[in-house]
C-alpha cells in the first residue's frame, strides 16, 4: 500500500502521545535515582573489597551485563510472579523501574568504580594523614571527585534509559511507546506514528544532554 | 614525645626499614638526609601510618602503636597526633584553600563549621595566603599549593608535622617562600621531623641531624657534628658531596 506523508497527523498526534511523556520519564527518573544508589553501593563494596559481599556484587554485575533488559524485564514480570508470591500484585510500571534500575545499576557501578579508582591515590593519603577515616576521605573528597569523571558516563546510562523504558510497552505500561503503537495500528499510519515517538525522544535527549552540559560546567569549576 | 622503636619495614623481601630507633623531644626539629632511596620518606610514612611497618612500636604523645598487633582505631588514633606535608602538596583538589585547611577541624575533631573556617583563615593569613583564601588548587602556583599544604598540617592538631621532601617538587623560585614558612614553625617550636635534600635548611634550622643510609641511621648528632665532624665514612662521603651541590 502507497500512501503520501501526512504531516497533519503528526501535528495532531503530538499532543496525544506527550500527555503519555511523563509515564516515560517517571520511569526514568525514578529508575535512574534506584540505579544511582544501587551503582553506589555496588561500587564501594567493590572499591572496599568487603569481604564475602563483594563476591555477590560480582555476581551481581556479571549477571545484569550479561543479560539483555528484555529478557530480565519478562523474568521479573511474568517470570517471578509464578515462584515467588510476593510478585504477584506487582503492577506493570512498577516491574518497568524495577528491572531498569537494577539493569543499570549494574552498569553503572562499574563506571562509579572505576571513577573512584581514577582519583589520585594521594588524595585519600591526604585525608588518612589529617586523622580522616576512610569512609569520611570518601564522603568529603574521593566521591565528590569521581562525580565529577563520572558524571558524562552516568548522563549517557540516564539517557539510555529514558530510551530503554520504550520495553516498557512489552509489559503493558502505558507509556509513549505504547500510545504510539496503538495509534498507528488504528490509523495505519506505522511511519508518521513512530516517527513522532521517535522526534519526542530525540527532543527530550536534547534537552537533557543540554543539562548534562551545565552540570560539567559546574562540577568543573575547580579545575 | 616521640619514640620509634625497632622500627622495620618490608616490601616483599626487600627490607627497606631494618631496626630503626630514635626519640623526637617536644619542639625540636629533626632533619632526616641521605642518598635517594634509603628509606627516609618510608619512615616518615610509617609514622602516620600511610606504610603499615612490618614491625616495630611507634609512640607519639598519647598515642602508640605495635605493627604486629593493632586495631583500626589505633591507627586513626595515631594518625590524629601527626599530620604530613607531602612532596606533591596533594592537596584536596575538589576544595578551595580555606575548606582544605579546616577539613580535619570539621570533619576530625568536630569544631563548628564557621570556628573552623575562621580558624583557617588565620593559619593562612599567617603563612601569606590572606589573598587566596577562596582560590582552589588548581588556581595557585607549586608554592603557594605548599603553604596551604603547610596550614592544612598546622590546622590538624597534632603534636608533629612530618615534611617529606616539601620543595622537591617546586620550580626553584617557590623554594624560598616555603622554606620561610617551615622557619616560622620552627622558630615557633613546633615540632617536626623533615626529610629533605635542602642542606641548607638542615644547617640553620635543624635541632639534630639524622643521617639514613640503607634501611639504618648511620649517624644522628647537631648539624654542627654532622656536617664538619661526621665520624661515620659514609656520612662523610655523602655531607660531601651534598655540600658541594649547593
Amino acid at each position: 500500500m502507497q500512501s503520501s506523508f501526512d504531516l497533519q497527523y503528526i501535528i495532531e498526534l503530538m499532543p496525544i502521545l506527550l500527555k503519555y511523556l511523563g509515564v516515560t520519564m517517571e520511569m526514568a527518573l525514578w529508575g535512574f535515582l534506584f540505579a544511582l544508589i544501587l551503582a553506589l553501593g555496588l561500587a564501594l563494596v567493590r572499591v572496599f573489597k568487603i569481604a564475602f559481599i563483594q563476591h555477590l556484587a560480582s555476581l551481581y554485575i556479571s549477571f545484569f551485563r550479561g543479560t539483555p533488559l528484555l529478557v530480565q524485564l519478562f523474568l521479573l514480570y511474568y517470570g517471578f510472579p509464578q515462584f515467588m508470591p510476593i510478585f504477584v500484585g506487582m503492577d506493570a510500571f512498577t516491574a518497568a523501574i524495577i528491572g531498569l534500575s537494577l539493569h543499570f545499576s549494574a552498569y553503572m557501578a562499574e563506571s562509579i568504580r572505576a571513577a573512584i579508582l581514577g582519583i589520585d591515590k594521594s588524595q585519600m593519603e591526604a585525608c588518612l594523614s589529617i586523622g580522616m577515616t576512610r569512609l569520611q576521605a570518601m564522603k568529603r573528597v574521593i566521591l565528590p571527585q569521581a562525580s565529577r569523571v563520572a558524571t558524562p558516563s552516568l548522563m549517557n546510562y540516564f539517557i539510555d534509559m529514558i530510551k530503554s523504558t520504550s520495553l516498557a510497552f512489552t509489559l503493558g505500561v502505558a507509556e509513549i511507546m505504547a500510545k504510539a503503537q496503538m495509534e498507528a495500528s488504528s490509523s495505519f499510519k506505522f511511519f508518521e506514528s513512530f516517527l513522532a515517538v521517535a522526534v519526542i525522544y530525540w527532543v527530550v535527549v536534547i534537552f537533557f544532554t543540554r543539562i548534562q552540559h551545565l552540570l560539567e560546567y559546574r562540577l568543573n569549576k575547580a579545575y | 614525645m616521640i619514640n620509634v622503636s625497632k622500627l622495620g619495614k618490608k616490601f616483599g623481601d626487600l627490607a627497606v626499614l631494618k631496626e630503626i630507633n630514635f626519640e623526637v623531644a617536644k619542639g625540636e626539629i629533626v632533619v632526616i638526609i641521605g642518598p635517594s632511596g634509603t628509606g627516609k620518606s618510608t619512615l616518615l610514612r610509617c609514622l602516620n601510618y600511610l606504610e603499615t611497618p612490618t614491625t616495630g612500636i611507634i609512640t607519639i604523645g598519647p598515642a602508640s602503636i605495635d605493627a604486629v598487633d593493632h586495631k583500626a582505631k589505633d591507627v586513626t588514633a595515631l594518625r590524629k597526633q601527626s599530620s604530613f606535608v607531602f612532596q606533591n602538596y596533594s592537596l584536596f583538589a575538589n576544595k578551595t584553600a580555606l575548606q582544605n585547611v579546616a577539613e580535619s577541624l570539621i570533619t576530625v575533631w568536630k569544631v563548628p563549621k564557621q570556628q573552623a573556617l575562621s580558624t583557617a583563615e588565620t593559619i593562612l593569613v599567617k603563612v601569606g595566603l590572606a589573598e587566596k583564601l577562596n582560590a582552589y588548587p588548581s588556581q595557585l602556583s607549586g608554592g603557594q599549593q605548599q603553604r596551604v599544604g603547610i596550614a592544612r598540617a598546622m590546622a590538624a592538631k597534632g603534636e608533629v608535622i612530618l615534611f617529606d621532601e616539601p620543595t622537591s617538587a617546586l620550580d626553584p623560585e617557590w623554594v624560598d617562600e616555603v622554606l620561610a614558612v617551615m622557619k616560622q614553625l620552627a622558630f615557633e617550636k613546633q615540632t617536626m621531623i623533615v626529610v629533605t635534600h635542602e642542606m641548607q635548611f638542615a644547617k640553620e634550622v635543624a635541632d639534630r641531624v639524622i643521617f639514613m643510609e640503607d634501611g639504618y641511621i648511620v649517624e644522628q648528632g647537631t648539624p654542627q657534628q654532622i656536617f664538619s665532624n661526621p665520624e661515620n665514612e659514609r656520612t662523610k662521603a655523602f655531607v660531601k658531596r651534598a655540600l658541594k651541590q649547593h
